[in-house]
């Protein structure tokens, strides 16, 4: 197999100047490959302070790691040419949190749009311009002449969204890296942002990463997850296997705090641990003041990860008779994404 | 019979703009029962917080409250003095506004923050004795006393939204309003916040409105639920009853389009998108996007009917 993007045991600190002793490590020995063959959709989970967004901007190289490596296509990202930038920067497509932000509220949508089409020299006429705009734009659910010719604040969030899924295809991109693509959009809207960005991946073959705190959305759209906790993957594998029978003390807390709209209440009222302020260089697991089954050892050194299961890798220490999975071969744990069986409600408009 | 805490009957709130006035809140009528919690969802957009403002009388210009009346302890607060609804605030209603956590003062200390809010609204206290009803506040959202002496910066969100429950709770009022109190929280610390609020509500014997647009979250904590669109409560109904048998075709597509642990892969959103509050549709408001709107949806507005016992539904599909 080879390998599209990946991040070998990189860590980012942040902070440790000169004249500076808080250091905050962001990251810690993280690693994740994704195929080039197959086109999958991995979720990265995890809450504030847990390291996804210093994650995202590591992977399209907008910050240098510390320590350890990203590469596209085996090229080390911080040692690409000009040139292997530029493919990298079409290749690989970002779809922000925030569908406020991105646009310029002086110049309307299609800015955004055409863009990239002559920086990237996509169209040789105009004519093919717009018709490559309103392929991309009908793709994700838009009606083009609804959409171009008007300013940002004349679209709701989730059409400002979807424009920005339309921008990442047009540069037919081999992976989209999308951070928190519908956190700010409106329950009814959220479905069909989710059900844009599957079917890019079912008919377009293109590889998705989805950084996202919402367990439920996660479980919905990817094959496989990272569980990250302060910086460090605490679970990891098939979807279907860490949401529904979650093994990491971490990712059990996690899921029954999730509140499930359903007539069935799953809240307990069992009060949950508070979370503590980390201790200053804290040896062993990073969950262990937090974590109910913590022993002695947990204390002293951080776990590796156990891989419990084929498609399973859990760092904890109730699992450590299961066999040892190197944190640089997380990749081993995950599910080969099966090919599409099931049908994709398309994005509605 | 059950009392109600608080009645809300035909309130209507517009926002005047130059381009029109927004109805934000367009004729809402529901009753709140003693020792109740009442959810209202909505979409971004659907009134659901000028609704919290305005039952406190909160509502700033170019907002204004057209018409309507809210009951509590007898007295219609739309008809009290200014002076008078201030001393109805935090003593018989509190607040706990979205953000509320980055409110907090960020250069005064968490114990005069407490005894600011008891000092104007006139409780009178020896030193001693506010040091006691600070500790104790603290204590009954399950904070340390420790966190009477810290600044807002030395608290993690969780901690600072623990002490706006504080605040609010502080004059054991009658009716607690919380809107969107765990916004921007994670749900670990979401939940123990929720778990805060339901102690305090149950210690108090006090009614809770929930503003959200979480259903899951309003789900978890609430008896009743309403759902808001384009201004108007188009459903209420016990929580139950809601999520097994939704009246409304808004309200069966919004549940629908929410993502569970049950199926994968299926996305199911609503089509269209929610009417400009200055230009809604005639008729149902909801017709341009409703599947099974008819003739009737685009001419005449339906009005909320009893449709099981306690709960309400406005749909014309509805016997």
């Amino acid at each position: 197999m080879t390998t599209l993007l990946e991040a070998r045991d990189v860590t980012k600190v942040f902070g440790g100047g000169l004249l500076d002793r808080n250091t905050t490590v962001a990251l810690e020995d993280f690693s994740l490959a994704i195929d080039s063959d197959r086109p999958s959709i991995t979720a990265v989970v995890g809450e504030s302070g847990s390291g996804k967004t210093t994650l995202a901007r590591l992977l399209l190289g907008l910050a240098a790691p510390t320590r350890g490596e990203v590469r596209y296509l085996g090229r080390d990202l911080q040692k690409m040419t000009q040139t292997e930038m530029r493919t990298f920067r079409r290749d690989v497509q970002v779809i922000f949190q925030d569908p406020y932000e991105v646009y310029n509220p002086f110049y309307r949508v299609d800015h955004v749009l055409t863009t990239p089409v002559s920086k990237f020299k996509l169209a040789t006429s105009r004519a093919e311009a717009n018709r490559l705009i309103e392929e991309v734009l009908k793709a994700v659910g838009l009606r083009p002449e609804e959409t171009l010719g008007r300013f940002p604040h004349q679209l709701s969030g989730g059409q400002r969204q979807r424009v920005m899924v339309a921008r990442a295809l047009l540069l037919r991109p081999r992976l989209i890296l999308a951070d928190e693509p519908v956190s700010m959009v409106d329950a009814s809207l959220r479905a069909s942002i989710l059900g844009a960005l599957r079917a890019m991946n079912v008919e377009r073959s293109i590889s998705i990463i989805y950084i996202t705190h919402d367990l439920a959305t996660a479980y919905q759209i990817s094959e496989n997850i990272v569980v990250l906790y302060r910086g460090s993957v605490a679970e990891a594998g098939d979807v279907e296997l860490v949401v529904k029978h979650p093994q990491h003390p971490y990712t059990q807390l996690l899921i029954s705090s999730i509140p499930v709209a359903s007539a069935e209440r799953t809240w307990t009222t069992a009060e949950v641990a508070d979370p503590a302020i980390q201790a200053a260089g804290q040896a062993g697991c990073k969950f262990a003041d937090r974590c109910p089954s913590a022993t002695p050892p947990c204390l002293r050194k951080p776990p590796p990860l156990f891989r419990t299961a084929p498609h399973r890798a859990v760092a904890c220490y109730l699992y450590q008779n299961a066999p040892v999975l190197p944190g640089e071969e997380l990749e081993a744990a995950f599910v080969t994404p099966a090919p599409p069986t099931q049908e994709i409600s398309g994005p509605s408009q | 019979m059950t009392t109600d805490a608080l009645q809300v009957k035909d309130l209507v709130v517009h926002y005047h703009t130059p381009l029109g006035a927004v109805k934000a809140a367009d004729h809402v009528h529901f009753a709140l029962r003693a020792d109740e919690r009442l959810g209202l969802v909505g979409e971004s957009g659907s009134g659901k917080s000028t609704m919290a403002l305005a039952i406190l009388r909160m509502i700033k210009p170019p907002g204004r409250i057209e018409t309507g009346e809210v009951w509590l302890d007898g007295r219609n607060l739309m008809t009290l003095s200014e002076e008078e609804m201030r001393h109805v605030r935090l003593a018989r209603i509190a607040m706990i506004p979205q953000g509320s956590m980055n409110s907090l003062n960020p250069v005064t200390r968490i114990r005069a923050q407490i005894a600011d809010a008891l000092r104007d609204h006139g409780v009178k206290l020896s030193r001693r004795q506010l040091g006691e009803r600070v500790r104790d506040l603290l204590q009954s959202v399950g904070l340390t006393p420790q966190v009477a002496e810290m600044y807002p910066h030395q608290l993690s969100g969780g901690m600072k939204q623990r002490v706006c429950i504080a605040i609010a709770i502080s004059l054991r009022p009658k009716v607690i309003i919380a809107d969107e109190p765990t916004s921007a929280l994670d749900v670990v610390v979401q939940k123990q916040v929720m778990e805060t609020l339901a102690r305090v509500q149950k210690d108090l014997g006090a009614s809770v409105i929930l503003v959200g647009h979480d259903m899951g979250l309003v789900a978890q904590f609430v008896d009743r639920l309403g759902v808001m669109y384009a201004g108007k409560l188009v459903e209420v109904s016990p929580v139950r009853d809601i999520f097994t048998k939704p009246l409304h075709p808004y309200t069966q597509m919004l549940i629908a389009s929410l993502p569970s642990f049950a199926q994968k892969g299926v996305f199911r959103g609503i089509p269209g998108l929610a009417p400009l509050l200055r230009d809604l549709p005639p008729g149902c408001a909801f017709h341009p996007r409703c599947p099974q709107a008819f003739d009737r949806c685009q001419k005449e507005e339906p009005q909320p009917r009893e449709v099981r016992p306690e709960t309400w539904a406005a749909c014309h599909l509805l016997p």
